[in-house]
């Protein structure tokens, strides 16, 4: 059997995130919680503190802020230069609307599909999934699932481990 | 010796803020009470009604912009010296409206406005339907909508580039940026509650579509760590945006000569205008929602409420801007200045200056009055005077400065046609159609956002 991980329940929000620090101070790492509702503890509860994402936004801010920027002068000044009674081609006042709302358009473009991208969604298909009561993931129920590819993971002692958090349910999930 | 009574209550209590919504809601009440409106098997009656009449209206959209395509712009009552009219009028009073739905998802959420939860979800469809029927105005103005691309800088065989030092294209980019960024914060609020639906479907065929539109969401602690930062990003991204969406629609008008439009007071006027405009349409949709789908719960009396002051205090600000707008034309000392706020005191559009001033400034101030903001039905006739009003300013703007400008020889007066109207009402038909719909099969509530603000959300260490 090739085993995903085990599949802890839980009931309550102060439940799972406990449980969570609990696995984390006993060495797991490899491990996800899964809740209805964001939950700040949970994710610091697992360590994850920093995301990439602010820095993929400020990219695509930049690289929206110099792509608008750039169109406005080179189609003003370059490709179609029209001389309206010898005002300057670089008028760079009246490009920052543009520049501003194609800075805009590209940083939200960028949190949009950079948070999709991290997140590796879209996904049909995770092995969670198949814990038979995670549809009440999206509902009131709390999961902590310890995955096998942890150096700490032992089918049994995880479980024994998990019991002792106070899950209330827990089933082996296939890879 | 007494006891302190601060002393004796557990210290979260004292500190929690007051609930915004009804007391005894759980995860599961909440889950089940929001997805089953949009999981119901059974559509009711009224439903049917409401999106029937709609969907007539929205025929009636499609079969004047059918005779529009074919026959020319001429079937609209604007023309020389009044060249721009209902299609410019509509297009604001709509754009504006949308700005209320991107306040309340991204200026409140920055501001822990916990009270947007309940409202923020309709009220950001509201924004993308709004904007959906502002776009098609300027868009059938070109009067070849076929040609829409020229707008955008697109190469083309002739060589032939936009002019990126006028207003005009600067609303291009305003514009199709705000209906972007605002269809995107809408679609990454609802990945969860799609998630939600995907779970709770019973039918094959639900289940599909909802999972395929959730991708695979799972709530993952990790995933709704990056969630939330790409939230609050596009958050603080949309605020500027809206700002700057109405700023440029405002200088269309503003960096033109025309008599009245030539100020700088127009960006903020027409900002804070919309934001009013916006909210009267919150309160018209929420307070028929709310007793419709018995979501007296979730939107609650004190979000009814919230909305009124926020709609008296801008409602105020634009009131400023009506006095502005007058004391600048005898302070400018200009001629056609002052001729143009003597012509809408006292000149042939007069009576809807009055009325203007009736529905934005006069009317809306009993909400001062306690009573009238804790009255559902009294709310509900303000929002829809206010909407009038707003309507009618934008007409004003419009029409009276430019049917009598500079010469008075090139002055006429502008009437609009059966199909100016036709096309007005239908856009109202078509937004409520879309409306309908997704009321009947998207969560119209924020299910995860209000889990956030439950009792039993937080965490006891």
């Amino acid at each position: 059997m090739n085993v995903y991980g085990l599949m802890a329940e839980f009931e309550s929000p102060t439940a799972i995130v406990a449980a969570t620090r609990f696995a984390y101070e006993e060495g797991y790492r490899r491990m996800d919680a899964y809740s209805p509702y964001p939950i700040e503890e949970l994710s610091e509860a697992l360590g994850v503190h920093h995301s990439r994402l602010p820095l993929v936004v400020l990219i695509g801010g930049l690289i929206g802020c110099f792509g608008g920027y750039s169109l406005c002068y080179w189609v003003s000044a370059v490709a179609y230069p029209l001389n309206i009674g010898g005002r300057p081609l670089h008028s760079w006042p009246a490009f920052i609307p543009v520049t501003f709302e194609c800075t805009i358009l590209v940083a939200a473009l960028a949190a949009v599909f950079g948070m999709l991208a991290l997140n590796g969604l879209p996904q049909p298909y995770h092995p969670v999934f198949d814990a038979p009561r995670f549809e009440l993931a999206t509902r009131n129920t709390f999961f902590l699932c310890i995955e096998a590819r942890d150096p700490k993971f032992d089918i049994e002692k995880t479980r024994t481990f998990l019991h002792g958090l106070g899950a209330t349910d827990i089933v082996v999930l296939e890879r | 010796m007494r006891e302190n009574p601060l002393e004796s209550t557990p210290p979260d209590q004292t500190i929690s803020p007051p609930s915004v919504i009804g007391p005894g809601l759980t995860f599961s009440s909440v889950t089940d009470k929001i997805s089953s409106i949009a999981l119901s098997r059974r559509t009711p009656l009224g439903w049917f009604i409401g999106a029937g009449i709609s969907f007539l209206l929205a025929m009636l959209m499609l079969y004047t912009i059918g005779y529009l395509v074919l026959t020319g712009i001429g079937i609209w009552g604007n023309n020389i010296p009044v060249g721009w009219a209902f299609d410019i009028i509509n297009f604001v009073w709509w754009i504006g409206i949308g700005h209320a739905g991107t306040l309340i998802s991204a200026i409140l959420l920055l501001l822990r406005q916990q009270w947007r939860t309940s409202i923020n979800r309709f009220a950001e469809a509201m924004t993308l339907f709004a904007v959906a029927c502002a776009g098609l105005f300027p868009l059938l103005h070109t009067g070849r909508p076929w040609l829409a691309h020229w707008l955008f800088p697109v190469p083309n065989t002739m060589g032939v580039w936009p002019q990126f030092r006028s207003p005009l294209i600067w609303d291009v980019f305003a514009v199709s940026t705000y209906a972007t960024v605002s269809a995107l914060f809408w679609f990454i609020g609802l990945i969860p509650d799609l998630a939600t639906l995907r779970d709770r479907a019973k039918k094959h065929s639900a289940k599909i579509i909802y999972g395929m539109l959730a991708m695979g969401w799972r709530g993952s602690a990790r995933h709704w760590h990056r969630y939330e930062t790409a939230y609050l990003l596009l958050a603080g991204l949309a605020t500027p945006l809206v700002v700057s969406v109405h700023t440029v629609v405002s200088f269309d008008f503003a960096i033109g000569i025309v008599p009245g439009w030539h100020t700088t007071i127009f960006p903020p006027y027409f900002v804070a205008g919309a934001i009013y405009a916006g909210f009267a349409m919150v309160l018209t949709l929420a307070i028929p929602l709310r007793k419709w789908y018995g979501l007296e719960q979730y939107i609650t009396m004190r979000h009814l409420r919230n909305m009124s002051k926020i709609m008296l205090a801008t409602g105020l600000i634009v009131a400023y801007g009506y006095m502005m707008e007058t004391f600048m034309s005898w302070y400018s000392g200009s001629t056609y200045e002052k001729y143009m706020i003597l012509n809408r005191f006292r000149g042939p559009y007069a009576p809807m200056y009055w009325s203007l001033i009736m529905c934005n400034v006069v009317l809306p101030q009993i909400l001062w009055i306690r009573k009238v903001r804790h009255s559902v039905a009294a709310l509900f006739a303000i929002s829809i005077v206010v909407s009038i009003g707003m309507w009618l300013e934008r007409f004003i703007i419009i029409v009276t400065s430019l049917h009598r400008d500079f010469l008075p020889s090139s002055w006429a007066m502008y009437q609009p046609t059966f199909w100016d109207w036709s096309m007005f009402v239908g856009t109202i038909g078509f937004f409520l159609s879309l409306m309908f719909l997704f009321v009947r099969f998207l969560p119209m509530i924020s299910i995860f956002e209000i889990r956030t603000i439950l009792p039993e959300a937080a965490v006891k260490e």
